[in-house]
């Protein structure tokens, strides 16, 4: 029989959202202030770990029905297609560029490659860290 | 590539074709496709006779490995095209005889002749190589094929044995040999033979010389089975026997005595070159002789005969070089007899060993056996044999008509002219060179009586043989025969050569000894008075004959019946004791514990960093202003240092990895003090899933193994530590305090927003500035988690794969 833990089910579905939104935003930020793909990416597995805890792995694998493998390898891909990407423009492998857009709500907004190779970095930290404590955690 | 060219490289592309014809051509027997090729190059090799007897030489190049000064150079000259006669000629009787010897039902016929045909043209190569190197490949060549063939039989251990000490005795030798190159090379600056004779005196005069000398003399003395090394021939008649009669008589065992002829004008005329060749030349005709009389087998006593006979032409090569010391202009007859004698008996030794290989193993063939305890009578059972056998022994033990007898006769001549020379220290021990001869020359005697009448006199005992005994088929005996014929008419009209083949190699051996237009006076004659060499001869006949019949009073002595050569106990006995200490010395260190091994890193980077930092002075306390500590970083820095030791003074695990814990989090507060924001953040992360993981591990311990104990104290562990401990400490400060150069920190301070549009500069320098290395970290993450998914996942069971 399982432990009433009625509490921290509940407190994790109202921090999951809290933290999901602050790595979001830690990834976001971090061209600018602390933070990047990487942290970025271990906060969002953060958040989904907890879930694991809280719940059980059947469980995130209901909200999250995909693996987290490809995911990495869909991140390595990101990060290199972002290389190869300057190659179109003449320009030596890893080349990245910025420029600043006036986009609709946002206003003037700065927008860099960098951010296309942060979100593969993003993207294979997540895959990785879910992958090895899924594989752990799933393992008798 | 010329036609020479192509001849030296024939047998190797017939050798191509071998496997082809044998398979193909199952009704004819391959050997008759082989014998063509020798022939012809005989008779292609004849056709060279007249411009070299004229004292003109043949060279054609080749470049081969321009750029070091490998050439492929084809050159003959007498010494060259002797050799090359004797390789092809023998080579044709050799693949007859082995036709008729190997049946073509039972044998692997294919390995067999592409492996006499890779030898028979790695000799050539041999011989008519100028360029050392490339003499040096076919060299080598030599020694592979001769190693295959012996072990021809590979399911017989003593032909493996016999294969892999040839192997290794003639390998060290020719390595050694490489290094005498080389070291030629380095005086010189050429490769070729003749440019060395050339430019003689960069060689005579540079400290190079003996060494030089020495490494090739050991390849020369390991290839002709000289004292100490000739234990491999004995050991290599396990091969077949056409085998043993071209390779371990006629040619092979004289690529060695090929080169010290070779090398004789450039080392010759020096007092080392004249005593190594002639002492171990005499010390291995004295040993190979007493050795041969102590075997049973046929083949054994045959092949130290060969020894014996090596040593004789050895020494006489080493006391004709004397007379490059007095050079041209003296009356050098004297002592250039010696050089003359080697080369004749050169021809005779391959004539008559040839022919007795041949006969022994025709014995073999048609009784089973080889053992003269066995054999005897077997004189009117194989006439043509016997006769053969009669004409082989009689000149091998040196009695007139036949060849070995004038052979001999001019080796004693030799030896007597040595006793009276003035130079090299000759005066004092001269004397000894014609006693030993003499002494040698008796027990020859002796092992060819035996070696004759043991086989075919007495009594026919038939319950010896597992087969009915006759007469060998003709198609096996036309080579010895031929080889026979030969030993007759050598010995009856030796002069039929002097001017051809023996006056040319001798001018190719001594060529400074000449001058212009001169020719040595070669004269081979029976009868040359009632002088010492008669009566030495005289003497040799009659104390061999008595000791002969005197054989049943000495056969009973422990040195007859002991038939291996004590030096194989040594060859042996190295062997294992090198196998043994290598295996002693791996098992010393290589203990299979990691905690040694990490011993030995550690020590080993503590020796040598802690060695060089000392010795390039470069501990220093002085160059740069520290920052000053404020308190909060020297409490930090406490903090660290006591859950560090509470990590290793745990008493349990637990404790440990809490303590590690401590550990990581002071190093994020670290990063926070020394404003290091993304590196706090992520140390934190981090630190909490390593955390998280070595509690799992710990979680999932065995349980029967975990006692909760201390980590047992080591004094030696605790050396380690603290050595490489204080070492890394003593660097890092020396460094810190030894800065060279400007850092290059005020680049991406200054052009991290203007460049790449980024404010935090750590981020910047992670994605853009150098986002190559941030691709691969994140490459090593991905493999990481493959990796502990496959662990887990992909278990086999058992028997699965």
């Amino acid at each position: 029989m399982r432990p009433n833990d009625v509490i921290l089910k509940t407190a994790t579905q109202l921090v999951t959202f809290i933290i999901i939104i602050f790595s979001i935003y830690v990834f976001l930020a971090g061209h600018h202030n602390p933070g990047g793909g990487f942290i970025g990416g271990l906060m969002t597995a953060a958040a989904f770990v907890l879930i694991g805890i809280a719940f059980d792995i059947k469980t995130i694998k209901r909200i999250l029905p995909f693996d987290f493998k490809i995911l990495t390898a869909t991140g390595l891909l990101i990060a290199v297609l972002t290389g190869i990407g300057s190659f179109v423009f003449d320009s030596p492998f890893l080349s990245h560029t910025y420029d600043y857009f006036y986009l609709p709500l946002l206003g003037k907004t700065e927008l860099a490659t960098a951010l296309l190779f942060d979100i593969g970095v993003y993207f294979v930290v997540i895959g990785v860290t879910l992958t090895i404590i899924y594989t752990i955690g799933e393992d008798n | 590539m010329t036609a020479l060219h192509w001849a030296t490289i024939s047998p190797l592309l017939l050798a191509i074709l071998i496997p082809f014809l044998y398979k193909y051509l199952r009704k004819i027997h391959t050997g008759w496709f082989v014998l063509a090729l020798p022939l012809i190059l005989f008779i292609y090799f004849i056709r060279f006779l007249p411009s070299t007897s004229a004292g003109n030489v043949i060279e054609h190049t080749v470049p081969w490995v321009p750029s070091l000064g490998i050439h492929f150079t084809v050159f003959i000259d007498g010494l060259s095209l002797l050799f090359a006669l004797l390789i092809t000629g023998i080579g044709a009787l050799v693949v007859l005889y082995s036709i008729y010897y190997l049946s073509k039902k039972t044998e692997r016929l294919n390995n067999f002749y592409v492996y006499l045909l890779m030898f028979m043209a790695a000799m050539l190569g041999v011989v008519l190589s100028d360029n050392l190197i490339v003499l040096y490949t076919f060299w080598e060549l030599t020694s592979l094929a001769s190693s295959l063939l012996i072990s021809y039989w590979y399911h017989r251990k003593k032909s493996i044995y016999g294969a892999q000490k040839s192997m290794m005795v003639t390998v060290f030798g020719g390595f050694a040999m490489l290094g005498g190159f080389t070291l030629l090379y380095v005086m010189t600056g050429t490769f070729s033979i003749r440019e060395i004779i050339g430019s003689l005196d960069l060689v005579t005069t540079n400290s190079l010389f003996l060494p030089a000398m020495l490494l090739i003399l050991l390849g020369a003395f390991t290839k002709s089975a000289q004292f100490p090394f000739h234990i491999w021939l004995p050991d290599a008649m396990e091969a077949p026997t056409p085998v043993s009669a071209y390779l371990h008589s006629a040619t092979m065992v004289k690529a060695g005595i090929y080169l010290v002829a070779r090398f004789t004008p450039v080392f010759g005329g020096s007092q080392e070159w004249f005593w190594l060749l002639s002492g171990f030349g005499i010390v291995t005709l004295l040993w190979g002789s007493l050795s041969a009389i102590r075997q049973k087998d046929l083949k054994s006593i045959l092949a130290f005969s060969t020894i014996s006979q090596l040593g004789l032409i050895m020494c006489l090569l080493g006391l004709g070089s004397a007379s490059l010391y007095y050079g041209y202009g003296t009356d050098t007859t004297m002592y250039t007899t010696a050089t003359l004698a080697a080369i004749f008996h050169l021809i005779n030794h391959a004539t008559f060993k040839g022919s007795l290989f041949m006969t022994a193993g025709i014995i073999d063939h048609e009784t089973g056996t080889r053992d003269i305890r066995k054999l005897g009578g077997l004189m009117t059972i194989m006439p043509v044999t016997f006769t053969i056998s009669l004409i082989g022994t009689a000149s091998m033990a040196g009695l007139p008509p036949f060849n070995g007898f004038l052979s001999k006769e001019m080796f004693f001549t030799g030896v007597l002219n040595a006793s009276q020379l003035e130079i090299f220290n000759m005066q004092t021990v001269g004397m000894l060179f014609p006693v030993l001869a003499w002494v040698a020359s008796i027990f020859t005697f002796l092992y060819c009586m035996i070696l004759f009448f043991k086989t075919f006199t007495g009594k026919f005992k038939k319950e010896n043989y597992d087969k009915p005994v006759h007469e060998a088929p003709l198609g096996m005996l036309i080579s010895p025969i031929v080889l026979g014929s030969l030993v007759v008419i050598f010995g009856l009209f030796p002069n039929l050569l002097a001017y051809t083949l023996i006056e040319p190699a001798m001018n190719a051996i001594l060529p400074t000894v000449l001058g212009p237009g001169e020719q040595f006076y070669v004269h081979i004659y029976h009868w040359h008075g009632f002088n010492t060499e008669l009566f030495m001869t005289i003497g040799v006949v009659v104390l061999g004959t008595l000791l002969f019949l005197l054989m049943r009073k000495w056969a009973k002595l422990s040195i007859y019946l002991h038939e291996r050569d004590p030096l194989n106990r040594v060859y042996d006995g190295t062997l294992i004791l090198l196998s043994s200490s290598s295996h002693r010395v791996t098992s010393s260190f290589m203990k299979g514990s990691i905690r040694q091994y990490l011993i030995y890193i550690f020590s080993f980077m503590v020796l040598f960093l802690g060695y060089m930092l000392f010795k390039l002075n470069a501990v220093t306390l002085s160059g740069v202003e520290s920052a000053p500590i404020v308190f909060h970083e020297a409490a930090l820095a406490v903090v660290m240092c006591i859950s560090a030791v509470t990590v290793v003074l745990a008493r349990t695990r637990l404790t440990a990895i809490i303590g590690l814990g401590a550990v990581g989090y002071s190093l994020a507060l670290f990063f926070v003090l020394f404003r290091a924001p993304d590196l706090a953040l992520t140390q934190m992360v981090i630190e909490t899933v390593s955390t998280v993981l070595f509690l799992l591990c710990f979680y999932h311990l065995p349980m029967f193994k975990a006692k909760f104990e201390k980590i047992p104290f080591r004094f030696t562990n605790l050396i380690v530590s603290l050595g490489v401990g204080i070492l890394v400490t003593v660097l890092a400060i020396s460094s810190h305090h030894s800065k060279s150069f400007e850092s290059l920190a005020s680049f991406f301070v200054n052009s991290s927003y203007d460049e790449a549009g980024g404010k935090n500069m750590v981020n910047v320098i992670l994605v853009d500035f150098r986002g190559f290395d941030t691709l691969f970290e994140i490459l090593v993450l991905a493999i990481a988690a493959i990796g502990i998914y496959s662990m887990v996942k992909l278990r086999l069971e058992k028997g699965e794969s």
